[in-house]
């Protein structure tokens, strides 16, 4: 190994000296790199773990549903060019009752060959083994339901099936690419407890749901290359008859949208949080060399003069840059790692995909090295090839003094009222607009980045109310098996507890606009109900037009139209009417892409009796266990859910995570905060000590001279926050927008109490960096400034 | 100790402001000891301008710094106007500097973002009886350039205006650590006129070190220091005027 040049002992002793700063540099570029590592990382982790489990365990890529179709329709599906393998079976939303649970909890109980595994969307085995083809009551139930209640092989549960409550007897527990991410009925957030997935052989299944010889799902797999919106249309023509509610690909699987909807904010989260990182680090590195090389300008000229090229002195420089950021750059590695671990064991939660565990993710770490180093090369250029440019001459003698004489200053001068430190600091300030434009900027930076995070809590908060309170003031909705003539709505307003029910029919359909296509679900509500109400975008109440669709914001952008466009509704149900409707209303929702018609309307539309596939019911809190009894017997209701328990399982889960990530978002702004405060301070006493401490000997205190040496920072925080407090919701509503998906929205309401807790993190962080410094006020050398020139 | 408790200590010296009995101050740098001050015993009478003599590294440096509260000795003891220094802590010689010195360095050490008579201002803010800021530059032949920033005026000017900052609190005592050191001879000249008008004007005590010898032909006393110990004191017959001396 050759020597060490002087020049880079010079540059490792330079670092030593400053290590202050180029820590406070270090972390920042370290949380960028971190946040960029983790999100990259996850989201490959993810990506990989999925693909493996779809392509081990064959998830199918076209999904239908029909109320009845008999097995040969099977063969017919075949058929179709590009189909590969076609796979029926029986899929029905059953009622549970589970020892000591309370609440009315569902299941999705799904059929398996009456011999073997499945073809398609097969088991994972965690435990026990498949059920028997002859004992009907034997189930396998999913991982998560299990874990949630504790329950394992050899333990039996209660289930309503088509009316009839059976104890059916857990044999083994497994999980399936189909159910990555379970969504009960009425729930936004996945409830382990009260809702599972449950694999039964077909033929018991047959038997219980009146289902011999025929299909009501089925899934299959297209050959590679084909296309799969034909591949569709076809199927839809086969199985229209029987009921087919449309078929559709993996995009508009529940489970899957739901992982690529995640997917995709982690792409937007390694996108944009990084960026303000490493801009801000890029900006403090050009801070810390334009002062190094102030500091060294007469060294730099002598060098020069033994005859260094300006190659080599820019590069020297250039190295300080690479140094100081491949330190962060390697913390942030370590840094991200954790966040990666954590992060993944939280979707590991989530998203049930097997031997989803943390690993090195090579891509993720070159690309967040490249990007943090070209961002410190790109704030470490200009002021590189300034110390290249300096004449040797021109370098050896003293910077020219600063002048402060300028035009607009003379202004300032006649602030006779003010004290001459106060006077000092804002000279300074407006001496050198550079410098404080470049802190102002990391002050609002660290303020912006927390607003634009912390602000989600908010938006939280704000779809809890709007879901919870605002749209849904119903406390149980009930699910049907399939429409039923409206008398079932007064059925069930006279169970006990009930005090009044409302109906509601969820039709399948295809809209259509110009080219534009999207399969949605068009929800029929009574006219001046009052269980399910609609918002507009500013917070109103909109009442239900009597004509017409009413879309969410969502679907009508999807869809590129507004009020008083007309899109084609191919209906999927019934009759499969083809109509087309002007839409009458947009609305604001922020989970799903729903539209909306007035129930009476949507009935004669169907051309049939008035019809319902729910309710939702107001209740007796006092009668609540009479009616949970009562309900679960009558036949034809798939599935019930109780506000109270989505509103306790939705608060259960975010308090599971709220603090971890309050947390990590405040010491990662904080950390900004910090570092701009710190390195700015530093330089400042760096340049100032001779004049501080010429203070200090005319008889100024520590606390007076370190009011001169951070009050100016102190006024840049200040009028740093508000900026930041803007940038912030400003950088929300760019999150927001980026991060918004066909399944939700994230509403950007900022809190006062958000923009209050934004400055007090950065206050916090900046007081604590600036006490660092003070301690070297204390330290200033009082007799040196008597004998050296400056 | 014989005399009264509520009369100034005055070290024996019915006039002193200031004395220093047996002064020493040692730095030790790892294995290396130095010994800047050996046993120096020195007194400074109100109103009167000392010039205090030396070659470099003869503890002149040192001793000013003793004095003008910015080191502690290592042994001996100090005292000003009746108060003991010797175990002030930096509270108080803070305090000290505040109150009752004034300082002028050989750079000057002005602050680049104030005007001339900002620079003063600082000074006299904290002070508890000070004069104009315009009143101290005026005295020090500077009325006309008050606002002026340093970038904007000469080394001798500068000087000037550090005189001035020094003597604006009225201080009892005025510390000058080669005050002409970096100026040429006639512009020195009119900063030792400066010096002089104060001394006389304002009864304000003077110690200017210098390792320049015809400096000492303008003052009352004349100490000489060498190896950290003061090997002569001389009083001239006559104290010159600025104008008359050169170097």
């Amino acid at each position: 190994m050759s020597r060490l040049s002087p020049l880079d002992i010079k540059l490792f002793r330079d670092i030593w000296h400053m290590r202050g700063q180029a820590i406070a540099v270090g972390i920042i570029v370290a949380c960028g790199v971190a946040i960029m590592v983790m999100a990259l990382g996850t989201l490959s982790t993810l990506r990989a773990s999925r693909d493996a489990y779809y392509e081990r365990y064959r998830f199918a890529d076209v999904f239908a549903s029909v109320r009845r179709a008999p097995e040969g329709a099977a063969s017919r599906l075949r058929a179709i060019d590009g189909v590969q393998t076609v796979e029926t079976r029986i899929v029905r939303l059953v009622i549970l009752r589970i020892a000591g649970v309370e609440e009315p909890a569902n299941a999705q109980i799904v059929s398996l060959p009456d011999e073997g595994e499945s073809t398609l969307n097969r088991l994972v085995l965690f435990a026990g083994r498949y059920p028997e083809a002859r004992s009907p009551n034997e189930i396998i139930i999913s991982n998560a339901f299990a874990e949630a209640n504790e329950l394992e092989p050899g333990d039996a549960i209660e289930a309503v099936m088509n009316g009839r409550l059976r104890t059916l007897n857990i044999v083994g527990i497994g999980d399936s690419p189909e159910f990555i991410y379970a969504l009960g009925p009425g729930t936004l957030l996945p409830d382990d407890r009260l809702y599972g997935i449950f694999w039964m052989r077909r033929r018991a299944l047959e038997a219980a749901f009146d289902l011999d010889g025929a299909f009501n799902s089925v899934s299959l797999t297209v050959a590679p290359g084909t296309d799969t919106a034909s591949v569709i249309d076809q199927a839809d023509d086969v199985l229209a008859p029987y009921g087919g509610t449309g078929a559709f690909d993996r995009s508009d699987q529940l489970s899957n949208a739901f992982v690529e909807s995640e997917m995709e904010q982690l792409k937007t989260m390694a996108r944009i949080i990084p960026a303000v990182f490493l801009v801000v680090s890029a900006i403090l590195i050009h801070s810390i060399l334009n002062r190094l090389i102030q500091t060294e300008r007469q060294q730099i000229g002598l060098v020069k003069a033994f005859g260094y090229s300006r190659w080599e002195i820019a590069w020297h420089y250039l190295k300080f840059a690479i140094a100081i950021t491949g330190g962060g750059v390697l913390a942030g590695y370590a840094f991200g790692f954790v966040l990666e671990n954590m992060i993944t064991h939280l979707y590991a939660e989530t998203f049930r995909i097997p031997n989803l565990t943390w690993r090195v993710d090579g891509f993720s770490l070159a690309v967040s090295a490249v990007a943090a180093m070209g961002a410190s090369i790109a704030g470490a250029m200009s002021a590189a090839l300034g110390a290249a440019k300096l004449s040797p001459a021109e370098a050896m003698s003293p910077a020219p003094p600063v002048n402060y004489q300028q035009g607009w200053l003379r202004y300032l001068l006649q602030m006779r009222w003010l004290d001459e430190p106060t006077r000092l600091i804002l000279r300074h300030i407006f001496r050198f607009p550079a410098r404080t434009a470049a802190n102002l900027f990391g002050v609002a930076a660290a303020v912006m980045l927390l607003v634009g995070t912390l602000f989600t809590f908010d938006s939280m908060d704000d779809m809890m109310d709007k879901m919870f309170f605002r749209t849904n003031s119903h406390d149980a909705a009930v699910t049907f098996f399939e429409a039923r003539n409206d008398t079932a709505v007064s059925e069930l307003a006279r169970l006990p507890g009930v005090l009044t029910a409302e109906g509601v029919r969820d039709v399948p359909a295809r809209l259509e606009s110009a080219w534009r296509s999207e399969r949605v679900g068009i929800t029929g509500l009574p006219s001046h109900g009052d269980l399910r109400r609609l918002l507009s975008a500013d917070g109103q109440y909109v009442e239900i037009p009597a004509e017409g669709l009413t879309l969410s914001s969502q679907l009508a952008s999807m869809l590129h139209v507004t009020t008083g466009d007309v899109v084609t509704a191919h209906v999927l149900d019934g009759t499969r009417p083809v109509v087309d409707l002007p839409v009458t209303a947009v609305i604001d929702e922020t989970i799903g892409s729903p539209a909306f018609m007035d129930l009476a309307t949507l009935n004669a539309m169907m051309d049939q009796p008035p019809s319902v596939s729910g309710a939702y019911l107001k209740l007796d809190p006092l009668h609540q266990t009479d009616f949970e009894d009562s309900v679960i017997q009558r036949p034809g209701i798939a599935g019930v859910s109780l506000r109270a328990a989505a509103i306790a399982s939705f608060e259960q889960t975010l308090q599971e995570t709220i603090y971890i990530m309050m947390g990590v978002y405040a010491v990662i702004g904080g950390a900004i905060a910090a570092g701009v405060v710190y390195n700015a301070a530093r330089i400042s006493l760096t340049e100032r000590g001779r004049e501080l401490a010429s203070l200090r000997v005319l008889g100024f205190t520590n606390n007076e001279v370190g009011y001169i040496l951070l009050g100016e920072l102190a006024l840049i925080t200040l009028a740093g926050i508000p900026i930041g407090c803007l940038g912030g919701i400003a950088l929300a509503h760019l999150i927001a927008t980026a991060m918004a998906t066909e399944l939700y929205r994230i509403p950007v309401i900022v809190d006062p109490s958000t923009l209050g807790l934004a400055a007090a993190i950065v206050l916090v962080s900046s007081t604590v960096a600036a006490l660092f410094v003070v301690r070297r006020v204390r330290s200033l050398d009082l007799i040196a400034v008597l004998k050296t020139r400056e | 100790m014989d005399h009264a408790p509520d009369l100034p200590d005055t070290g024996g010296r019915p006039d002193a402001l200031m004395w220093g009995k047996g002064l020493e101050r040692t730095f030790r740098t790892g294995e290396v000891e130095v010994r800047a001050l050996r046993g120096v015993d020195v007194s400074l009478r109100r109103g009167e301008l000392v010039v205090l003599l030396g070659p470099s590294g003869s503890g002149k440096s040192t001793l000013l710094n003793i004095l003008g509260g910015l080191d502690r000795p290592t042994a001996g003891s100090l005292n000003f106007d009746g108060r003991d220094l010797t175990a002030a802590n930096d509270a108080e010689l803070t305090r000290y500097r505040r109150r009752s010195v004034g300082f002028v360095f050989q750079f000057y050490n002005l602050v680049a973002g104030l005007t001339a008579r900002e620079n003063v201002s600082l000074v006299t803010e904290i002070a508890d009886n000070p004069m104009k800021p315009e009143e101290a530059l005026e005295l020090v032949g500077l009325g006309e350039r008050i606002q002026h920033f340093p970038a904007q005026l000469s080394g001798g000017e500068q000087q000037r205006v550090a005189v001035a900052r020094a003597i604006a609190k009225r201080p009892q005592i005025l510390f000058c650590d080669e005050p002409t050191g970096a100026l040429d001879s006639k512009t020195g000249v009119r900063v030792l006129e400066a010096l002089e008008r104060v001394n006389i004007e304002l009864s304000t005590t003077i110690l200017i070190i210098t390792h320049n010898v015809g400096i000492g032909d303008i003052a009352d006393r004349v100490l000489r220091m060498q190896d950290g110990r003061i090997i002569e004191e001389t009083a001239p017959n006559r104290r010159l005027k600025p104008q008359e001396i050169s170097w």
